[in-house]
């Protein structure tokens, strides 16, 4: 029987020839990460089990992402915890403020991780890296502990959804609006404890940055991983990046999958999701008046160079609406700079937006950019949960980086065509 | 060992994709104390669940309970609350995992959930697979635990599990 691409990735790291849909296994990591938030759980367990040395000091990644830039004290002792903990056990890949970014922005791009690699991080978007062909998920704290101190993490082999992409995209129309338009036909629970695979010729059309922020938002709809296939696209990000080497590793022609659903990438326009799930999706001609108070371009999911290209091609030489606030968030320092070198932190800053070093900050009503009663947003990130940004009574709304600069000038949610 | 226990309590009733935001909102994720967690679970959803739970309580929900952020911080809030157990229709994969590796028992059982109303007295034995609603005077049997997840609270969780393993090999 074939084996599908996570089947594969979770064969190999299991010292097994095959495995099957719903086996458990335990499974070596190639990189096990943490950030801020989940890091100091992770630790004091580590602790606790009286470990003197990690597994290897070169495979584990730390990121204060998530309220570093410190907000408060308790944010300090946190990330003190994290900084002391590196320090002590020789962690190599402890990134600080001034040289970090985005976790799953800056991992990739400093080829930690690598296609056919088995990645586990305490953090649910650790799928990100589905789009390097690898399988990642997201786990707990307890987890990352686990396998900071064996190199090791038990998973169940999951089923897996195969979606067919096809044609190419419309203007305006990205990687963002494809995985909206997906969570919005299968639900936020449609691909539970499954691995979503892409396939098709539509691949061709995505760009790396697309592919990222479609594995990213798997976890959106319960995956466990998104997984794109290796392409030349995949081959060119990695070469000249990768700290290691990588094998490629493609599904077998006869792999058995639980699923298949195919989108035709033509006929998509961009999407929105209305509060207070990824799922609740509209095309964006059907939004209809949503006037909103703040946009932001950043995170994760859309904090990339392209993102920031994307956006600042439709706010170049316009102006933010009276009554909006415009945060932009590169995700990496690296990401910054080319920000910089290639005029958009200048066409945002003249358009009056706010450009932020980078920090997962207002994805998660952590800090900068945290929303009041009866507030709303639209924004590039993941997700639109109650409070997501702020208060319980605000409201997020999800799209891509191109309709959100427009609904920055507009003072309410609209495409750049509107323009 | 929590597993031949027999738990009681009331239920807290809640709908469908109950997300790891509204079980502890980001907020509080600069702490991970879990006494300091428990005043704020299930905050945005239900402003009173925090104060008025008991010792032992239920919480039952609907579809992908659990869902969002990988954030531990959320089974050890609930568990900190004195909830004894949550009773769903099913959860989202990282929040099941990280129930299990926490030591917080949770349950799959959909025609449960659909009779159970708020304030119902429930009584789940874990060995038997069976949750009686003693105010409504029925019983279910719910699914069954994974042979691998018994092993992993046998094992006191799955930090001991791993260094048992790794004293083995």
């Amino acid at each position: 029987m074939g084996m599908t691409l996570t089947q594969k990735i979770l064969a190999k790291h299991a010292g097994r020839d095959a495995v099957a849909p719903g086996e458990l296994i335990l499974a070596k990591v190639d990189l096990a990460l943490g950030n801020d938030v989940t890091s100091p759980i992770a630790i004091q367990a580590f602790r606790s089990l009286g470990a003197t040395a990690v597994f290897d000091r070169e495979r584990i990644a730390l990121v204060p992402d998530h309220f570093a830039p410190n907000k408060d004290i308790k944010s300090a002792e946190q990330v003190k915890m994290m900084r002391e903990f590196a320090k002590e056990f020789g962690i190599v890949n402890y990134f600080e403020v001034g040289r970090m970014g985005i976790e799953h922005v800056l991992l990739p791009d400093e080829g930690l991780v690598v296609p056919g690699d088995l990645v586990i991080g305490a953090d649910s978007h650790t799928c990100t890296y589905g789009a390097l062909c690898a399988f990642s998920t997201g786990v707990g704290s307890t987890d990352l502990a686990a396998a900071m101190f064996s190199g090791e993490v038990w998973l169940k082999v999951p089923e897996t959804l195969r979606i067919v992409l096809s044609g190419r995209p419309a203007k305006w129309v990205e990687g963002k609006d494809v995985i909206l338009h997906i969570i919005g036909e299968i639900g936020v629970d449609g691909a539970l404890y499954k691995a979503m695979e892409y396939a098709g010729d539509g691949i061709a059309h995505l760009s790396m940055a697309w592919r990222f922020t479609m594995a990213n938002m798997a976890i959106e709809a319960g995956a466990k991983n998104g997984i794109f296939p290796f392409d030349a696209a995949t081959k060119a990000y990695a070469d000249g990046r990768a700290k290691r080497k990588y094998e490629v590793v493609t599904a077998d022609p006869d792999a058995r999958y639980a699923d298949e659903i195919s989108v035709d990438l033509s006929a998509l326009e961009p999407v929105v999701a209305f509060p207070h799930l990824p799922e609740n999706t509209r095309p964006l001609s059907k939004v209809g008046n949503v006037p909103i108070d703040q946009v932001v371009v950043g995170s994760c999911t859309n904090g990339r160079i392209e993102d920031l290209r994307s956006a600042a091609a439709v706010i170049r030489g316009r102006k933010v609406h009276d009554g909006v606030r415009m945060l932009i968030f590169p995700a990496t320092q690296e990401i910054f700079l080319q920000a910089m070198r290639e005029g958009l932190m200048e066409a945002f800053v003249t358009a009056g937006a706010a450009f932020s070093t980078p920090t997962c900050g207002p994805c998660l009503g952590g800090h900068m950019g945290v929303l009041a009663k009866g507030e709303r947003a639209i924004s590039t990130t993941n997700r639109n949960f109650v409070g997501r940004m702020g208060h319980p009574e605000s409201e997020v709304y999800l799209s891509n980086p191109a309709v959100a600069a427009a609904s920055a000038v507009l003072g309410r949610i609209g495409g750049p065509d509107e323009l | 060992m929590s597993y031949s226990m027999e738990l009681s309590g009331k239920a807290w009733k809640y709908g469908d994709d109950v997300d790891t935001d509204v079980i502890i909102p980001a907020r509080y994720l600069n702490t991970s104390d879990p006494a300091e967690l428990a005043r704020h679970c299930m905050e945005d959803i239900d402003a009173s669940f925090a104060s008025k739970v008991t010792m032992g309580d239920f919480i039952v929900a609907g579809k992908n309970f659990g869902c969002g952020s990988s954030r531990e911080h959320a089974p050890i809030a609930i568990k900190a609350s004195g909830a004894s157990a949550v009773i769903a229709r099913s959860f989202a994969r990282i929040f099941y995992r990280n129930a299990f590796n926490m030591g917080l028992p949770i349950f799959e059982a959909p025609d449960a959930v659909d009779e159970i109303e708020a304030g119902d007295r429930l009584a789940v034995d874990m060995e038997r697979g069976s949750l009686r609603n003693e105010t409504k005077g029925k019983e279910y049997r719910f699914t069954p635990i994974p042979p691998f997840m018994r092993e992993l609270v046998a094992a006191g969780g799955l930090l001991n599990y791993i260094a048992k393993r790794k004293k083995g090999s």
